[in-house]
């Protein structure tokens, strides 16, 4: 299926096959430790929760079995579809902004040889490796001030902060790729947008498609940035949701915890079995560029 | 062409810089200004030089110092840990024996999941198995150090993995086979040939690994919350408690931030320097 399978040139002698045979069953061992924190959550989501920090990896017969009820719990407690809503549309949104904005200003200071073209570059270097917490207290105020505090306008807020990653990325592709069909497009008349739109995107489109996936990684996951910037009354992300269901200083209703968490993970889960090839890639490609 | 589409600026700068204006370049700016203050928002700030810092410092409850070292101790054992299994797990991966893309898969797996999710997940298997000792994660700081390590290597190791991998699949066939023929052992295949040309991987992977181990928060507030009364709390943590947890520690927040940004940009630095010099041309 790909290049390992190609690697196996030479005659497979004894030695090697037995060898091999043996990998298959210790990674197989591996495999079901690594995937079993998962299964425990899912177990202990149909537990009731009384139970759940008293037996955690009992399996959840008579009267620990809970039925739906965490599941019922969790999504009231949570209002897990509001922000299953509100993640979506933050991250599609934000991520088919960042994408659009930053290849158009990627492909400027690839192609513009200016000392303002290295500044860009450089501050966008920079704002990779600073971390969250330098900004976080004027952020959310300048957020504030200028009423980005809501699903619309923290895409403005994503659009800053994640443009460092995605300007490098989209720079360097474009270093690397040839100027000659960019230039004869404009000596024959092409102005610039028009040359972007039909020549340059559409050669992007690999880099579109890593760079989305890191960003979209991101922004999904992201807590204390749509925290401290959103109106959390009226909107909540799904790590915001999570996290909520602490509370102040009560106590933590672990049933409809682990069942939120179920619901919080399958969606990850199916989207990863579905492009995984995009996702492996996408990180591939993002530690090349490094 | 440069000068063509040098007009056209405003349609493909403008927008990406205006965001990155608001969403980076003011409140690092006004962040490293604040640091120098006494406020409690933005517009009360009055200037008092290095008080803050001094304070951030001086904390009778240490909190600060306490949590640079947790924290430098925290990443320097998480980035061995995390890229040793990467790389064990990717050399015996590039055999291509059979379900190799099965494991690839089970791997990577958890590095989709956030930092939230994971530590409440975490938190309930660690107290389970704690739980036959009479302890839980909170009960001192180390509980929830190794708790963050196993967290942190479970989540990381496919990543890095997958880095690896792609770093190892594009060695020349040629250089292992010449090291076959003249005879060159397994392990001094590994340590003469094959690390040496990994080290692009290497370099981009410790990078990862270290700045992400300085500047994890979620993982961390969702698994212990900083508890005991804050030993557990790494950096980013600390701040945000400083910041959100005690009134009129907000300046003193803002000068640990700085502090905080310093140290990691100069470590990232420093590290990308150590690392290239060991890359090897082809």
């Amino acid at each position: 299926m790909n290049a390992m399978q190609t690697k196996k040139k030479h005659p497979l002698t004894l030695g090697k096959r037995v060898t091999d045979v043996l990998l298959t069953i210790v990674f197989s061992l591996v495999s079901i430790v690594y995937i079993y924190p998962l299964l425990v959550i899912l177990i202990n989501s149909f537990k009731v929760k009384a139970y759940i920090s008293n037996a955690p990896f009992a399996l959840p017969l008579d009267k620990m079995f809970a039925n739906v009820d965490n599941y019922v719990n969790g999504i009231a407690l949570t209002k897990f579809f509001d922000a299953l809503k509100w993640s979506f549309v933050i991250t599609v949104l934000s991520v088919f902004v960042i994408l659009l904005c930053t290849s158009m200003c990627a492909w400027f200071i690839s192609r513009v040889n200016s000392k303002w073209s290295k500044g860009i570059y450089l501050l966008c270097i920079f704002s990779m490796v600073v971390p969250f917490q330098m900004v976080m207290f004027t952020l959310s105020k300048t957020a504030n001030l200028l009423g980005l505090n809501t699903p619309f306008g923290i895409v403005v807020v994503y659009l800053g902060f994640g443009a460092g990653l995605a300007v490098f990325m989209f720079s360097g592709f474009m270093r690397s790729s040839p100027i000659s069909i960019e230039e004869s497009a404009m000596i024959d008349g092409c102005e610039p947008v028009r040359t972007f739109f039909s020549i340059v995107l559409p050669i992007l489109q690999p880099t579109y498609i890593s760079t989305g996936i890191l960003e979209a990684m991101w922004i999904w996951n992201d807590y204390l940035l749509p925290y401290l910037v959103l109106d959390i009354k009226k909107y909540k992300t799904i790590p915001i949701a999570v996290q909520y269901l602490k509370g102040g200083y009560g106590s933590v209703d672990m049933g409809a915890m682990m069942a939120t968490l179920v619901m919080a993970i399958v969606p990850i889960i199916l989207f990863y079995l579905v492009s995984q090839k995009y996702i492996v890639s996408g990180v591939m490609a993002g530690a090349v560029k490094g | 062409m440069e000068k063509a589409i040098r007009k056209y600026w405003p349609v493909f700068v403008l927008p990406t810089m205006l965001a990155f204006t608001i969403g980076f370049l003011i409140p690092f700016i006004t962040g490293f200004y604040l640091s120098f203050c006494d406020f409690t928002t933005v517009s009360n700030a009055t200037f008092t030089g290095f008080t803050n810092y001094i304070k951030a410092f001086t904390d009778t409850s240490s909190s600060f110092v306490h949590s640079l070292w947790y924290t430098g101790l925290f990443s320097a054992l998480s980035t061995v840990i995390i890229n040793l299994l990467g790389l064990i797990i990717a050399l015996l991966l590039v055999r291509g024996f059979r379900g190799t893309n099965l494991f690839r898969t089970v791997f990577f797996m958890p590095n989709l999941i956030g930092g939230i999710v994971l530590g409440w997940l975490w938190q309930v298997i660690i107290n389970g198995v704690l739980a036959n000792y009479g302890v839980t994660i909170v009960t001192n700081e180390w509980y929830g150090f190794w708790g963050l390590i196993v967290v942190m290597s479970w989540q990381q190791a496919g990543y890095m993995m997958i880095i690896y991998i792609s770093g190892l699949q594009s060695i020349p066939g040629e250089l292992t086979e010449a090291a076959a023929i003249d005879g060159a052992s397994a392990w001094q295949t590994l340590t003469r040939v094959k690390l040496p040309m990994l080290m692009p991987s290497i370099t981009i992977c410790t990078f990862l690994t270290i700045t992400n181990g300085f500047k994890l928060f979620d993982q961390n507030l969702a698994l212990t919350n900083g508890m005991p009364s804050n030993r557990s709390s790494m950096l980013a943590l600390d701040i945000y408690k400083t910041f959100y947890g005690r009134t009129g520690w907000a300046g003193a927040g803002q000068a640990k931030a700085v502090v905080f940004c310093l140290l990691v940009v100069g470590i990232a630095m420093i590290q990308l320097r150590l690392t290239r010099n060991k890359e090897v041309q082809q």
